[in-house]
C-alpha cells in the first residue's frame, strides 16, 4: 500500500523534532522535572490546615485545671507550645518577630474564679498577618478547651460544665483584626512579582549574547566577567524600583493595605531582594545554553518560590523537608520582612535575620556567577 | 607595563595545541610574525585558522604550547592582549539591534577612548556611513557590516589586527574596498593577520601560513610557495575541456586537475609523467600552453598531499 506523501513529510518533521528534543537536554530534563516537582510541592508539601503552629503561653499559676487546658491544646495538635513566661510583654514581641503563632494568657487567679463561676477569660492573641494560617487553630480553640474542662468539672463543680463555658474565650487577630486576605497577599505579591520578572530578565542576559553570536566579541574586549555582571544588573535595579512604586502604590490605594513600618527600612530590603533576584538569574544565564533553557529555569525556581515560600500556603504547615527548602529561597525571608514591616511595624532589629539570610543568597549567587562566566569560548 | 621592543614580534607562539575532547583541532603550529606586515592564514575549513586566531587573542586556552602576543603571554596576560589586539569574527557578531553608532559607542567606552564622540563621528564619516548612522547594525548588508566590524574594531588603534575570514560572503568591489583599508591601516603601522579561502587575497599578504589539519603545511611569500610546491602546471582550453577533465582523473602523472574558470589546469610533480598523462587523452578542440603554476594550484596540491580531508566547521 502507498503510504500517503503528506504522512512521509509528517514524518520527516516528526523525526527531527525528536533528535532536536533529544539534544537539548535541559528543556528534556524540564519536561520531566516540572511534573515531578509539582507533584512533590502540591502533593506533600501544601496544607491549607496548618498544625503544630508555634505557641507562647503567658500563665501566672499552675494548677491541674490550667494544665489540662494547656494540654488539651497541645494534643489537638494545632498548638505546640514553645516557651512559658509570666511576662506578657516578652511573648508579644515574639508574636511581632513570627517567632510565635499565638500567645496564650491565662489572668492571674484563673482557677479560683473559675472555680467560683466568674466566667474568666482566656486570651488568645493571633499572628493574623496571614489569616489563613491562624483561622483553623482559632475556630477550634473553644472546642478543645470546653472538651477538656468537661472530663475535669466533676463532682461539686458538675455544674459549671452546663452551657454557657465556664469561661470566656477572647481572641485578638493582632496586626490583621479583620482577617483580610489581601493584607497578606499583597505585600506578598511584592515580593513574587519581583521573584518572577527580575529572575527572568537578567537570565536572558548571557543567553541573549551567546545566541546572537556576539558573545564571542564581548569576550574579545577588555572587560572583567564581574563588570558585565554589573553593568547588566543595574539597570534592571530601576525596573525594580518602579515595579515596587507601582506595588506599594496599589496596596495603598487599591487594597488599603496599612503601612505602619518604616518605608525607608523596606526600600533597604526591597534593594536587596531587587539584587539577589537579577544576581540569580544572571547566574541562570552562565548555566543555560539558550534563552529557552533561561526562562525555564527561571519557572523551575519560580515554581517552589510561589509555593514554598509562605506566599500561597501558610509556611508552618508545610513538612519540615519542604520548610528547609523554603528556608534556602529569597522570597521566603522577603515575604516575612514586607509582611513584618508593612502589618507589623517591624524594626531593623526584628528582620535583621532574614535580611542576613538574602544577602548570604546574593553572595553566593554571585560567586557562582563568577565562577560559572566563561571567559573563553571554552 | 612591561617595555616592549618595537622590531621584536608582534605574534611569537610556539607548539600550539588545542584539543576538543578527543580532537585535534591545531596541532603543535609555531608562529615567527614580525611587525608592520600583513600575512595571510590559509588551508581548508576546520584546517586550525579559526582557532589559532582565538588562541592568539586569549579567547581559547591552549592545550600544549607557549607564546607571547605584542609581547604578552598568551595565557596569562589576556587582559593586556585585548587591550591591544583588534579581532573581527568571522560570523558578524555586533549588536544588530543597536544602531552603527551605538555599537561603536559601546566599543569606545569599552575601551575608554578619550575624545569619544569626535573619534565616532570621524570613523563613521570614514566609513562614508554619516547619513545612516542611527541605522540598525541589523539592517547593513553583508559588505556594510563587515567594514563596520572592521572600523569597530580598530578604533582603539590596536597594534595588531586579527581578521578571520573577514571577507567572506562579500560582493567583489567589497571586497576590494574591505582590503584598500587594511592596507592603509597598515601603513600606520598595524600588524595584520588574516584567515581568508580567497586567492587574490592571499596574494596581497606579505607572507602566507598553510594550515592543513591542524598543523602547518608551508610558510612564505606567495612565490616560495608556488616554488616550494614543485609544479609544473598545463592549462587546456576549448570547447572539449569538459570531457578532459574526467579523463585525466586519477591518471598516473597527473596529480591534480581542477578547473579555473573554463579552462582546465592539470598539475603535476613529475613533468614528463605529466605531459605523457596529457598525450594520452585525444585534444580534440582542446589547446594546451605551458602556465607557471598558480597559488591555487600549489595549495590543491598542499592540501591532496596532505591527505584525508578532516574538515569540520566550528
Amino acid at each position: 500500500m502507498q503510504i500517503p506523501s503528506s504522512v512521509l513529510r509528517i514524518w520527516a518533521v516528526f523525526v527531527k523534532e525528536l533528535v532536536q528534543m533529544r539534544r537539548d537536554r535541559l528543556t528534556f530534563g524540564m519536561m520531566l522535572g516540572i511534573p515531578i516537582l509539582q507533584l512533590l510541592l502540591f502533593g506533600y508539601a501544601i496544607n491549607s490546615d496548618p498544625k503544630d503552629l508555634p505557641t507562647a503561653v503567658v500563665v501566672e499559676e499552675q494548677t491541674p485545671l490550667v494544665r489540662t487546658l494547656l494540654q488539651a491544646m497541645e494534643t489537638s495538635g494545632y498548638y505546640r507550645f514553645v516557651m512559658q513566661t509570666d511576662d506578657p510583654r516578652e511573648s508579644s514581641d515574639l508574636l511581632a518577630r513570627g517567632e510565635v503563632a499565638f500567645v496564650v494568657s491565662f489572668p492571674a487567679g484563673f482557677t479560683e474564679r473559675l472555680v467560683r463561676g466568674e466566667r474568666p477569660q482566656i486570651l488568645i492573641e493571633a499572628d493574623a498577618s496571614d489569616p489563613s494560617a491562624s483561622s483553623n487553630a482559632i475556630a477550634q480553640a473553644n472546642t478543645i478547651l470546653n472538651r477538656a474542662l468537661r472530663h475535669d468539672l466533676a463532682g461539686p463543680l458538675a455544674g459549671l460544665s452546663a452551657t454557657p463555658a465556664p469561661f470566656e474565650l477572647v481572641t485578638h487577630q493582632n496586626y490583621n483584626p479583620e482577617g483580610i486576605t489581601q493584607y497578606n497577599i499583597v505585600p506578598g505579591l511584592l515580593g513574587v512579582i519581583l521573584t518572577m520578572t527580575l529572575v527572568m530578565i537578567t537570565g536572558m542576559a548571557m543567553t541573549r549574547e551567546v545566541e546572537r553570536g556576539t558573545m564571542e566579541n564581548l569576550l574579545a574586549m577588555p572587560a572583567h566577567p564581574a563588570e558585565v555582571m554589573l553593568g547588566k544588573i543595574l539597570p534592571y535595579v530601576a525596573v525594580g524600583a518602579i515595579q515596587t512604586a507601582v506595588i506599594l502604590v496599589a496596596a495603598r490605594f487599591l487594597f488599603a493595605v496599612p503601612f505602619v513600618g518604616s518605608l525607608g527600612l523596606l526600600l533597604f530590603a526591597v534593594t536587596i531582594f531587587v539584587i539577589a533576584n537579577l544576581a540569580l538569574g544572571f547566574t541562570f544565564s552562565t548555566i543555560a545554553q539558550s534563552q529557552l533553557q533561561a526562562m525555564q529555569l527561571t519557572f523551575f525556581f519560580f515554581l517552589p518560590s510561589l509555593l514554598l515560600s509562605g506566599f500561597m500556603f501558610p509556611f508552618r504547615g508545610m513538612p519540615p523537608w519542604a520548610q528547609t527548602i523554603g528556608e534556602v529561597l529569597p522570597l521566603t525571608h522577603f515575604l516575612r520582612i514586607v509582611r513584618g514591616v508593612m502589618l507589623k511595624g517591624a524594626s531593623l532589629a526584628d528582620v535583621q535575620i532574614p535580611l542576613f539570610a538574602i544577602s548570604l543568597f546574593t553572595v553566593v549567587v554571585m560567586i557562582v556567577a563568577m565562577l560559572r562566566y566563561r571567559r573563553t569560548l571554552d | 607595563m612591561i617595555a616592549t621592543d618595537p622590531n621584536a614580534l608582534a605574534i611569537d607562539v610556539r607548539g600550539l595545541v588545542k584539543k576538543f575532547g578527543d580532537k585535534t583541532a591545531v596541532d603543535g603550529v609555531d608562529l615567527q610574525m614580525p611587525r608592520g606586515q600583513v600575512w595571510g592564514f590559509l588551508g581548508p575549513n576546520g584546517s586550525g585558522k579559526t582557532t589559532m586566531i582565538r588562541m592568539i587573542c586569549g579567547l581559547l586556552r591552549t592545550t600544549a604550547g607557549e607564546g607571547t602576543c605584542l609581547g604578552f603571554d598568551i595565557a596569562r596576560e589576556v587582559n593586556e592582549i585585548k587591550l591591544r589586539t583588534g579581532y573581527m569574527t568571522q560570523k558578524f557578531s555586533f549588536w544588530t539591534d543597536l544602531t552603527i553608532r551605538e555599537n561603536l559607542e559601546f566599543v569606545a567606552r569599552l575601551h575608554q577612548l578619550d575624545d569619544m564622540s569626535a573619534t565616532i563621528d570621524r570613523v563613521i564619516g570614514n566609513l562614508g556611513l554619516m547619513d545612516r548612522q542611527k541605522q540598525l547594525a541589523g539592517d547593513l548588508s553583508g559588505g556594510w557590516k563587515q567594514r563596520l566590524a572592521l572600523a569597530a574594531v580598530t578604533m582603539h588603534t590596536p597594534k595588531l589586527l586579527l581578521l578571520d575570514e573577514p571577507t567572506a560572503g562579500v560582493d567583489p568591489q567589497a571586497r576590494r574596498d574591505f582590503w584598500d583599508e587594511i592596507h592603509r591601516l597598515t601603513t600606520e603601522g598595524m600588524t595584520v593577520l588574516v584567515s581568508t579561502h580567497y586567492m587574490d587575497e592571499a596574494e596581497r599578504c606579505d607572507r602566507i601560513v598553510y594550515l592543513a589539519n591542524g598543523k602547518k603545511l608551508t610558510e612564505g611569500s606567495v612565490a616560495d610557495v608556488i616554488r616550494e610546491s614543485g609544479l609544473f602546471t598545463a592549462r587546456a582550453e576549448g570547447d572539449g575541456v569538459r570531457r578532459l577533465a574526467s579523463e585525466l582523473q586519477g591518471k598516473p602523472g597527473a596529480d591534480h586537475v581542477a578547473y579555473f574558470g573554463s579552462a582546465l589546469h592539470v598539475s603535476g610533480a613529475d613533468e614528463a609523467a605529466m605531459r605523457a598523462a596529457i598525450r594520452d587523452v585525444s585534444s580534440e578542440g582542446v589547446t594546451w600552453t605551458d602556465v607557471r603554476p598558480s597559488l591555487e594550484d600549489a595549495f590543491i596540491a598542499l592540501m591532496s598531499r596532505a591527505g584525508e580531508d578532516h574538515r569540520t566547521h566550528s
